[in-house]
C-alpha cells in the first residue's frame, strides 16, 4: 500500500506562516505545499504546535503572519463569508473527537447532511449509517457519544468529518487510542477515500507505521527552533534526512547515539526495559 | 517518552529494595549532608541517613547555601556510602545541585550516586526546558493594572454588545423563518424552562404571597383595614414580585444550566465543530434557549401571580378572618389588566436577559473545569444584577407614564 506518486497541482499552499498565542510564539516561518490527492502528514513532538497549525488551516485561529491559500485563493485575508464558504469544503476530526454530546452518532453525522443537502430524513439516516459502517461503527447509530469508548468516539468523529464528502479532510491524531487492527483499517480507509473521491488528506499523527504506509508528503515541526526542520516524503526523511533529530524521531529514537554516548540512559536502562 | 516514564516507574519501584540491605547498618535516621573539600577543587557532597518523603531531610535551599559557601569548588562530586533509603526527595535535591552547578558553570559528576538515582536524574534533565515557555509572575503597578482592567472591561463590553446584536439578528431571522436550529433542542429547552420549573416556582410564589400578606397584615390590622391586604398582595405580585421572583429562579436554575452546557461544549471543542461546519452557535445553540425562555417566562409569571395571590388569601382568610368572597372581590377590584401587563412584559424581558447572560457566559467560557464553574456563577450574577437594574428602570418609566 505504498502511496502512488501523485503528480498534481497544489491544493493548499502555506507561506511564511507564524503562529502564536498572545506573545507566546508557537511556530514561525512555515512554508509548505499540499498537492491535490496528497496524504500530507504533520508530525513533530508533543506540544510542538501541530494542532495549532491545523486550527489555522481550518479557519479557527488566525495566523500572526503569513499566507494560507486553498486552490490559489487567499484564506485569511478574504471576507469572513468567503472564508466560511471555503470551510464548507473541509472535513475536520478534532483531537478530542468533539462529537456533539446531545446527539446520537447518526444525528452527529446526519446534521451537516440535513443542512447542506436536499436529502430526506430517511436518506440521511442511510447515508449516516453507511459512513459509520465505513469506520467500523455499524449498529451504533443510536448511541450517544458518552455511551461509546474513546477510540470509538474518534472513529465516529471521522465519520462526521467525512459526512459531506469534503475536498480536504483534516484529521488530528486519528489513530490515537485505536488498536493496531483498527488503525490499519483506518489507514486503508484514508487511502481508499483519497483514491476514489480524490480527497486531499492532512493528518497530524505520531503513528510511525501509518506515517510510512500512507504518507506521501510531510512536514516536521520542531519545538526548540519553533519552525519546520524537514519536509518531504516521510520514508525519504527517515533514511536520508540531514537532520539527526528527524531521523531519530522517525526511527523511534533508535539513533539516539547521535547525541553522544550516554551510559546512564542507554546501557543501564536496558535490563529494566527487558525485564518487562 | 512513554518508555521513559515506564523506566522511571521501574526505577522508583526498585529504589526502596535497593536500599533495604543498608537498613541494618544505619538504623533509620533523618537525612543529613555535609560538604567536604576534596583534592583538586572537588567539592564532595556527602549524604547520610534517609532521604525520603517521610524523613525530614534538609531542603534544597540548605544544600545550595552550603555549596555556595564553599569557595574554590570547581567540580561537585557525590558520596552516598552513608545514604540509607531514598526516593524522589533525594532526586529533587540532586536536581537542585545540578541546576546550581549549571548556573555557576561548575561540573557536576553524577558518578557517586546510586545507579537508579543517576538514571532518574539523567531522565529529568533529558528534555531541555522549552525556551520562552516558563511564565514569570510579574507584578503590575497600579496604573498598569488599571489600564489592563479597563482594556479588559472595554473588550468584554464590546463582546457583550456584539452578542446582543447577533442575538437580535438571530431572532429576526427566526421571525422570517430563516433561522437554522434543531426543533428537538427547542423542545428540550421548553421542557427544562417550563414544566420542570413549576415545583420551585410554586413553592416560592406561595411563600412570597404569604410573606407579603403577613407584613401588610401587621400594619393594616392596627387601622382595622385588614381587607386591604388583598390589594397589597395582588398589586405587589402583579407588578413586581411575580416577574422578579420567576426571573431570579430561572437565573439560578436555567441560566446557570445554559452557561454550564455551553461551557462544557466549549471545553470539548463541540462549538468549534459547529463553527467549522458553518452552523452559527448563535442560531443553533442560543436561539432555541432564548425562544424557550421567551415563551415560558410569561406563562410562569402568570402562574406565579395566581399562586402568590392564593398565598396571600391563606393569610387573609385564616389569620385575618376575611371571607373568601370578600378577599376575591377586593383582589379583582384592586388590580387592573395594566398591572398584570406590566409584570408580564417585564417577565419576557427578564427571560431574554437570563437566556443571553447564560449563553454569553457559556460561549465565552475558558477550556477548563473551573472555567465552566466560573461561567455558571457569573451567568447567575449577571442575570440577577440585570434583572434588578432593569426592574428599577421599569419602575421609573411606568411612574413617568403614570401607569
Ligand atoms: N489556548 C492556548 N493558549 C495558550 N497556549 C496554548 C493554547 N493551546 C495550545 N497552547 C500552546 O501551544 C503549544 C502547542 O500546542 P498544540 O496543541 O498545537 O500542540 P500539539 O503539537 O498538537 O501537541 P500534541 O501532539 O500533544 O497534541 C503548546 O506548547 C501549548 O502550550
Ligand atoms: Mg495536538
Amino acid at each position: 500500500m505504498t502511496g502512488t506518486t501523485h503528480t498534481s497541482s497544489p491544493h493548499i499552499e502555506v507561506s511564511n506562516l507564524d503562529l502564536s498565542y498572545g506573545d507566546f510564539v508557537i511556530q514561525k516561518n512555515l512554508t509548505f505545499t499540499v498537492n491535490h490527492g496528497d496524504v500530507f502528514i504533520i508530525m513533530g513532538g508533543s506540544g510542538c504546535g501541530k494542532s495549532t497549525v491545523l486550527k489555522c488551516l481550518i479557519g479557527l485561529k488566525s495566523p500572526a503572519r503569513g499566507i494560507v491559500r486553498f486552490d490559489g485563493a487567499d484564506f485569511w485575508s478574504t471576507a469572513a463569508s468567503t472564508r466560511e464558504a471555503m470551510m464548507r469544503r473541509f472535513g475536520v476530526l478534532y483531537q478530542s473527537g468533539a462529537l456533539w454530546s446531545s446527539m446520537t452518532l447518526a444525528e452527529n453525522v446526519g446534521l451537516p447532511l440535513g443542512e447542506y443537502t436536499e436529502l430526506g430524513a430517511a436518506e440521511i439516516r442511510d447515508l449516516a449509517a453507511m459512513k459509520l459502517a465505513l469506520v467500523g461503527l455499524a449498529g451504533f447509530e443510536d448511541f450517544y457519544p458518552s455511551e461509546i469508548s474513546g477510540g470509538m468516539q474518534k472513529r465516529a468523529g471521522i465519520a462526521r468529518a467525512m459526512a459531506l464528502d469534503p475536498d480536504v479532510l483534516f484529521l488530528d491524531e486519528p489513530s490515537a487510542g485505536l488498536d493496531p487492527i483498527s488503525s490499519k483499517l483506518l489507514d486503508d480507509l484514508i487511502v481508499e477515500l483519497r483514491d476514489s473521491l480524490g480527497t486531499t488528506m492532512v493528518i497530524v499523527t505520531h503513528e510511525l507505521a501509518s506515517i510510512f504506509s500512507i504518507g506521501t508528503n510531510s512536514v516536521f515541526l520542531d519545538p526548540v527552533s519553533k519552525t519546520m526542520i524537514a519536509k518531504g516524503d516521510p520514508r525519504e526523511l527517515r533514511d536520508h534526512s540531514p537532520d539527526p533529530n528527524v531521523r531519530e524521531f522517525l526511527n523511534r529514537g533508535a539513533s539516539a547515539m547521535t547525541k553522544g554516548p550516554d551510559p546512564a540512559r542507554t546501557d543501564s536502562s536496558r535490563p529494566t526495559e527487558a525485564a518487562r | 517518552m512513554e518508555s521513559a516514564v515506564r523506566l522511571a516507574e521501574n526505577i522508583l519501584a526498585q529504589a526502596p529494595r535497593m536500599t533495604v540491605a543498608k537498613d541494618h547498618a544505619t538504623d533509620r535516621k533523618t537525612g543529613a549532608f555535609s560538604v567536604e573539600m576534596g583534592t583538586a577543587g572537588v567539592g564532595l557532597l556527602a549524604f547520610s541517613g534517609d532521604w525520603t518523603l517521610q524523613a525530614k531531610a534538609p531542603g534544597a535551599a540548605a544544600i545550595a547555601s552550603a555549596l555556595a559557601a564553599g569557595t574554590g569548588i570547581r567540580r561537585i562530586g557525590f558520596d552516598t556510602d552513608a545514604l540509607a533509603q531514598w526516593d524522589s526527595t533525594f532526586i529533587t535535591a540532586i536536581l537542585g545541585v545540578v541546576a546550581q552547578g549549571k548556573a555557576a558553570g561548575i561540573d557536576v559528576d553524577l558518578g557517586g550516586l546510586p545507579a537508579g538515582a543517576q538514571r532518574l536524574v539523567t531522565l529529568a534533565t533529558a528534555v531541555p526546558e522549552r525556551q520562552g515557555a516558563r511564565r514569570t509572575a510579574t507584578r503590575d503597578g497600579f496604573l498598569v493594572g488599571l489600564g489592563k482592567w479597563w482594556l479588559a472591561s472595554y473588550k468584554s463590553m464590546q463582546d457583550s454588545l456584539a452578542f446582543v446584536g447577533e442575538a437580535t439578528i438571530a431572532l429576526a431571522r427566526f421571525s422570517v423563518g430563516r433561522a437554522r436550529f434543531r426543533r428537538v433542542d427547542l423542545m428540550i429547552a421548553l421542557e427544562a424552562c417550563g414544566p420542570k420549573a413549576l415545583p420551585i416556582v410554586t413553592l416560592i410564589s406561595v411563600l412570597i404571597g404569604l410573606i407579603l400578606a403577613f407584613v401588610g397584615a401587621i400594619q393594616l390590622r392596627q387601622f382595622g383595614a385588614q381587607i386591604y391586604v388583598a390589594d397589597l398582595v395582588a398589586i405587589a405580585m402583579a407588578r413586581e414580585m411575580a416577574a422578579i421572583m420567576t426571573g431570579i429562579i430561572m437565573a439560578g436554575r436555567t441560566g446557570a444550566a445554559f452557561a454550564a452546557q455551553l461551557g462544557t461544549m466549549q471545553v470539548n471543542e463541540e462549538i468549534d465543530a459547529f463553527r467549522t461546519l458553518g452552523f452559527s452557535p448563535m442560531e443553533f445553540l442560543v436561539l432555541p434557549r432564548m425562544l424557550a425562555l421567551i415563551v415560558m417566562m410569561p406563562l410562569l409569571c402568570i402562574y406565579a401571580n395566581i399562586l402568590g395571590i392564593l398565598g396571600g388569601g391563606i393569610v387573609g382568610i385564616w389569620m385575618l378572618g376575611l371571607t373568601p368572597t370578600a378577599y376575591y372581590v377586593q383582589t379583582i377590584a384592586s388590580v387592573s389588566l395594566t398591572d398584570f401587563g406590566i409584570g408580564i412584559s417585564k417577565s419576557v424581558i427578564f427571560g431574554i436577559v437570563v437566556a443571553l447572560a447564560g449563553c454569553l457566559k457559556g460561549l465565552q467560557s475558558g477550556r477548563s473545569a473551573s472555567a465552566v464553574g466560573d461561567a455558571a456563577t457569573s451567568a447567575v450574577v449577571l442575570s440577577i444584577v440585570m434583572i434588578i437594574v432593569l426592574d428599577g428602570f421599569f419602575a421609573v418609566v411606568t411612574s413617568i407614564m403614570g401607569i
